[in-house]
């Protein structure tokens, strides 16, 4: 099995005919991910990409039956996406776009945990079942069927993790982003608990970095919820406080969220912690003895 | 965005918070007739600046006489105001709040964040006004009270009564706060704030809540429609290099190595940082490219990084996720051309057509050295830039 998505996964696009929906659509398409049409408002009845246009998402859902959507909608809109695919039942929502106000978040978030939807991101780069279906911009051809699931707030961080346990030869159950956003639709948590239920991820990669304290409930989640071994980097050692060091969480604050404190909790609950971020790979093969 | 202390008082106003009434001047004789207009014969002259601790670095004094006012002016005005909070070059003074004189009875904390735990902006309110309050969070948690918004009910009078009871204040204060509290909780809703502090409150000599400073921070998400905070954005308050890059739509955040950074993803950014300095090297910058990586953007994070002049190396770090290295290799070598580059450059390029990518770097000619990893980046860069220090 696989976490929140796999080849059956029947998934729309809101900003469909946009550059970033048509661009990341195709490569979906091209990947193997069960796209069923898309949502741009007055462009309903268009085919796109070989696919049917909705002018809403209701439409899109009572029509295809979708259960996911990606949203590449510009950011003033995001809340409104968002709400118009939870509320039209859709139940796995993935948020890509970067610079949603933080009000608007803090709304979204209790209307998707009332809905019982699951959103990832938003400033996410998506999630990937390698070998099946992927929602989001990462790259596809790094990615490789396999036995680690990661987790990570960084688009990047999560490709060099990936990276590293495709030349390994481990590859990988799912890959997770959650985002760089202080107010995340899905935390560490929520990730790390599909993980630890899915028969496929044997050991999780978890990259956390400055900002907030998520890394710190995560490694008391761990300590008392998780059996697989967990492997984590956390960036930022060097980043100084006060400063927002390009994502709008990744900022030391009143003397929080630093990356020492949050090495420390990971380690307190006996995750492997590595300080260079090339050493994920071989940390997970020393942990594992694969 | 931050605002400054007048800027946050004029909201407070606007929103029927008690305030000083004051005047905000860029030179000694406005702020000398600015005493005039208030009246009365002791003042309170502030420097406006970005930062906490003006009082402990000189930046606000009570005053008795228009000499004074115009001699605290002359002072700062055109200056630099360092404190604590800013750093070694401190923060430019281009204006003087001069505001009337409070008699102060007692000092209160009063504060408000989005909490990214509860995913909820909290209110938070001590009777230990006028210190950090970080300091009294870490000594005496107990001492702050808190109060968690609903965010679909949004602030509510009984929420204010429980922490004004909890404050110890009277049954008139008790309605002041309560006012104040809805006030402001309107205010950080409206006005897309991610930080809101008056500290300190006070209770005055006629036992009256008034709202001796404060501080507000904007969500920089929020700034597109935020139209009029838009426009009280002070730019002299901004580190330059900072803002240049954010024109570029380039995230860049000075430090104090020599090794200059450039690198695609604002966590791979930090990641780059870690491992120079795990091999004993320093980073002078976090630089994040963004996903393009094109000529121009590579280009201009050139001329941002090589205008610190502590700057020995560059590592250029990208990971071709969809865009192909071999193009990227095109732009670093026409940017290095265009900008005149004479430092070693270390560029270390992973997926899409990574080899294609090195070949191109090592046939340009250019002084860029090729690294095959993550760690043979760091390694020879850190040497470029004159080895461990």
């Amino acid at each position: 099995m696989s976490i929140l998505l796999t080849k059956e996964t029947r998934v729309i696009c809101q900003g469909f005919t946009g550059s970033q929906g048509t661009f990341h659509s195709e490569q979906a398409i091209q990947y193997g991910t069960r796209m069923v049409g898309g949502v741009t408002p007055g462009k309903g009845g268009q085919i796109h990409l070989g696919l049917p246009v909705f002018n809403t998402v209701k439409d899109a859902v009572r029509d295809t039956g979708a259960e996911a959507s990606v949203i590449y909608v510009p950011a003033p809109f995001c809340k409104d996406s968002i709400l118009e695919a939870a509320f039209a039942g859709i139940k796995l929502i993935v948020c890509i776009t970067e610079g949603i106000p933080t009000l608007d978040m803090l709304d979204v978030k209790v209307k998707c945990d009332e809905l019982g939807v699951r959103l990832i991101g938003p400033n996410c780069p998506g999630v990937i079942t390698p070998g099946q279906s992927k929602i989001g911009i990462m790259p596809g051809n790094i990615h490789k069927p396999g036995k680690v699931g990661i987790v990570s707030r960084s688009g990047t961080l999560t490709y060099e993790a990936v990276k590293q346990t495709t030349d390994f030869g481990f590859g990988q159950s799912s890959c997770v982003g959650i985002g760089g956003d202080p107010i995340p639709g899905s935390n560490f948590i929520d990730i790390l608990a599909l993980f630890e239920k899915d028969d496929q991820t044997e050991a999780i990669v978890m990259i956390g970095e400055i900002g907030g304290t998520a890394e710190e409930e995560a490694a008391s989640y761990i300590k008392n919820n998780v059996s697989k071994p967990v492997v984590s980097y956390i960036a930022g050692v060097t980043a100084p406080a006060g400063k927002r060091m390009g994502h709008a969480g990744a900022i030391i604050s009143g003397g929080k969220g630093t990356a020492a404190e949050k090495f420390a909790s990971l380690q307190d609950a006996g995750v492997t912690t590595v300080k260079s971020l090339a050493d994920i790979g071989k940390a997970i093969k020393q942990v594992t003895g694969w | 965005m931050n605002l400054h202390e007048y800027q946050a008082k004029q909201l407070f106003a606007e929103y029927g918070l008690p305030v000083s009434k004051g005047f905000a001047v860029d030179n000694a004789e406005d702020a000398a007739a600015a005493a005039d207009k208030l009246g009365g014969s002791k003042w309170v002259v502030k420097a406006q600046v970005h930062a906490g601790g003006r009082g402990k670095a000189g930046g606000v004094k009570l005053v008795s006489s228009k000499e004074e006012i115009k001699a605290f002016a002359e002072k700062w005005l055109g200056k630099n105001l360092v404190t604590y909070q800013t750093d070694a070059n401190g923060q430019p003074v281009s204006k003087i709040l001069v505001e009337t004189c409070t008699d102060i009875a007692k000092e209160l904390y009063l504060g408000a964040v989005v909490d990214r735990s509860s995913r909820r902006i909290v209110f938070m309110a001590s009777t230990e006004g006028g210190v950090e309050i970080e300091k009294v969070a870490e000594e005496s948690p107990e001492k702050i009270l808190r109060a968690v918004i609903d965010p679909l009910c949004g602030a509510q009078p009984f929420q204010a009564r429980e922490l004004a009871f909890q404050l110890g204040l009277n049954d008139v204060q008790v309605k002041q706060f309560t006012q104040l509290f809805l006030g402001l909780a309107k205010l950080f809703a409206d006005l897309d704030l991610a930080l809101l502090e008056i500290n300190p409150l006070v209770i005055t000599a006629e036992g009256n809540l008034h709202c001796l400073d404060g501080k507000i921070n904007i969500d920089g998400n929020a700034m597109f429609r935020q139209p009029k905070l838009r426009a009280m954005h002070d730019p002299s308050q901004d580190d330059e290099r900072e803002a240049r890059a954010a024109k570029w739509e380039l995230n860049y955040v000075a430090l104090d190595g020599n090794i200059g950074c450039m690198v695609n993803g604002a966590g791979l950014a930090m990641g780059t940082m870690d491992i120079v300095q795990l091999h004993g090297g320093r980073p002078a910058n976090f630089l994040d490219v963004g996903g393009g990586a094109t000529k121009e953007r590579v280009t201009e994070a050139f001329k941002i990084i090589l205008s610190d002049t502590n700057v020995k190396a560059v590592l250029i770090n990208i990971f071709g996720g969809i865009v192909r290295c071999n193009m990227i290799a095109e732009g670093i070598i026409g940017a290095v051309a265009e900008v005149g580059v004479t430092v070693p450059v270390v560029v270390r390029l992973e997926g899409n057509n990574a080899e294609l990518g090195r070949k191109v770097l090592g046939d340009s000619g250019l002084n860029i050295i090729a690294a095959s990893s993550l760690t043979d980046a760091a390694e020879k860069v850190v040497a470029a830039a004159g080895g461990v220090k």
